[in-house]
């Protein structure tokens, strides 16, 4: 392994991130507020609990997804798609490092960025209403393995996209709506049940519903079933890249 | 360095080819030995395949067929050892704009797997005369700077093998001569060293060997000092003050052409022959009464030379 490359790789994504560390944290820490002014306050205030919980708090994990998806996807995905823009990828495939510890360089940056920021808004929700935490180390699982999983997706995102459209485009039309859909405002239960069915094609629908029950205890379906679709996700973006690492898929010419 | 093994050739390439997606074959069939620690230009026009036979011997580009070893190691199943053994410097100017200069070298250092050097580092900045802009991001740079950043970086490792790629293209006189400097106190150091270049001067000046390449083949490789000899022909011309009709009996030893409507007269000569003639030519023409306004010399260029080679051959 050659763990200095890794080690640059990862270096050089932080720093980026650190060097904007305003814009990267103001702008997720700004939303979340106003999630919680909106939903929480505003309207949550005349909504009844769901399962036993206040709706404030009910949004929390959910709204800790919805950051911990986005962060982790553009993080990722503009990780390697600017050197693939700017030219300075050259450095990158000339090196003597393997896809693997490309991978682990620019995924594990980016998992990184996106679970500080994870815990500023956790940080944030405390600011705003009260809540604990049942089973606080699933709850470090499930951030570990969604911040990787959605990584690795943003990583692909970054290879495939070829002009910042591209680079938008899916975040926006799939990943936002699956995430609003995916019952980070709502227990799902509370859907008609034809669109409770339809729900369950969301996969987003487990990743909140698993992280949720790490706060609460409640679940809109089965942990254990919340972890293998988490598993197969995470499965499905490495076999990926590995295709795109042995074919050189946009990388190489 | 201890550790380095001897090798024959330092890069080998045996037939090589590339066919790019699109359907066009950019190298046919290359072949090339490049020896240890000599300075060898690989020479040809636009879009003869130099840039693409570059990166896939740095791992940039896959063949389509061939293989390619670099400092002993195959570039396919050693890739690490081989890499290793290898900096380039691209064509174009990319880098990131954001950076500091010493962040970007170090980045470099490790990314080729090399433990931190600071002491190393500090010298390749300073025999680059970068040494007091290592704090300054790579955007404040001028042009010719952002160049020698380039060539830092691909110096950071303490490679054997450097590959540069076109480094004076859009480089004033000065940073040319620095450049020609630099690549010989690395050769000194016994790094190999391959550029690329469209000018006959530059790799006359700088190679030991010279490869041409053009349409994707190497049409010959041989010693800059045989080659010169064989194609390096020049012409002084001569703007005369009045027009000639013909060639004087006088001057017709000489090989004179008229140009311009006897506005110019060409005189063709070896400038690596003992004497180029050009004095007693010169004395000629005083005596013959025939005055210039402006004298300067032309090389052959490599449109000349592509002519005389296919010229030769057919
Ligand atoms: N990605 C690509 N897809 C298709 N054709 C390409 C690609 N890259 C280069 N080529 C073609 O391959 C040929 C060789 O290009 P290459 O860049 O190797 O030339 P070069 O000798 O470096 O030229 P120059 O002196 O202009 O830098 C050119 O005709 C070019 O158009
Ligand atoms: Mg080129």
């Amino acid at each position: 392994m050659n763990w200095y490359g890794v080690k640059a790789i990862y270096r050089f994504e932080l720093a980026r991130f650190f060097r904007t560390l305003f814009q990267s944290i103001a702008s997720p820490v700004i939303s979340t507020s106003l999630y919680f002014i909106v939903f929480g306050s505003a309207i949550g205030g005349r909504m009844s609990e769901i399962d036993g919980i206040s709706y404030g708090a009910f949004i929390v994990p959910g709204l800790m997804m919805l950051t911990i998806l986005t962060e982790s996807i553009s993080n990722a995905s503009f990780g390697i798609y600017m050197p693939k823009y700017s030219g300075t990828i050259y450095e990158i495939l000339s090196a003597p490092v393997s896809a693997l510890e490309i991978v682990l360089g620019y995924v594990g940056a980016a998992a990184t960025k996106s679970l500080i920021l994870g815990c500023i808004i956790f940080a944030t929700a405390k600011f705003f209403v009260s809540f604990s935490v049942l089973h606080p180390l699933w709850m470090l699982a499930f951030l570990v393995l969604t911040a990787l999983s959605f990584s690795l997706f943003g990583f692909i995102i970054g290879v495939w996209a070829d002009g910042f459209e591209k680079l938008q485009i899916i975040p926006l039309m799939i990943i936002t709506p699956l995430t609003f859909l995916g019952g980070s405002f709502y227990s799902i239960h509370m859907l008609p049940p034809f669109w409770q069915k339809v729900t369950l094609f969301n996969p987003i629908v487990y990743l909140i519903s698993g992280f949720r029950w790490s706060f609460y205890g409640i679940s809109d379906v089965g942990v254990g079933i919340s972890l293998t679709m988490t598993g197969v996700f995470l499965l499905l973006c490495s076999l990926t890249i590995w295709w795109i690492f042995k074919t050189g898929y946009r990388l190489k010419r | 360095m201890s550790t380095q093994t001897a090798v024959d050739s330092m890069i080998s390439v045996k037939n090589l080819s590339k066919v790019y997606a699109s359907g066009f074959q950019a190298l046919k069939d290359i072949n090339l030995e490049i020896q240890p620690g000599e300075i060898f230009a690989l020479l040809g026009p636009n879009g003869a395949g130099k840039t693409t036979l570059i990166s896939i011997i740095c791992g940039i580009v896959n063949a389509s067929s061939g293989q390619v070893q670099a400092a002993g190691y195959d570039i396919q199943r050693d890739y690490r050892s081989a890499r290793q053994a290898i900096g380039l410097v691209p064509q174009e100017l990319s880098t990131d704009m954001f950076e500091k200069v010493w962040s970007t070298v170090r980045f470099s250092r490790g990314l080729f797997g090399k433990a931190p050097n600071d002491a190393y580092l500090e010298q390749v900045l300073k025999d680059l005369t970068l040494w007091d802009k290592k704090d300054n991001t790579i955007m404040t740079l001028s042009g010719g700077m952002k160049r020698r950043v380039m060539i830092a970086k691909a110096l950071a490792h303490e490679p054997r093998i450097l590959f540069l790629d076109e480094p004076t293209a859009g480089v004033d006189v000065e940073l040319r001569r620095e450049m020609w400097a630099l690549v010989r106190k690395l050769r000194e150091t016994g790094v190999t060293v391959i550029l690329t270049t469209h000018y006959i001067e530059e790799a006359e000046e700088m190679a030991d060997r010279i490869g041409i390449i053009n349409k994707g083949q190497i049409m010959l490789v041989e010693q800059t000092r045989s080659l010169m000899k064989k194609l390096g022909k020049k012409e002084l011309i001569l703007d005369l003050a009045h027009p000639l009709a013909a060639i004087p009996e006088a001057l017709q030893s000489f090989q004179l052409s008229l140009e311009a409507d006897g506005h110019q007269l060409l005189y063709h000569f070896d400038d690596q022959a003992e004497s180029t003639g050009i004095p007693l030519l010169l004395k000629q023409l005083a005596e013959a009464g025939i005055d210039f306004r402006d004298l300067h010399t032309r090389e052959s260029s490599l449109e000349d030379i592509f002519v005389q080679l296919i010229g030769g051959r057919a």
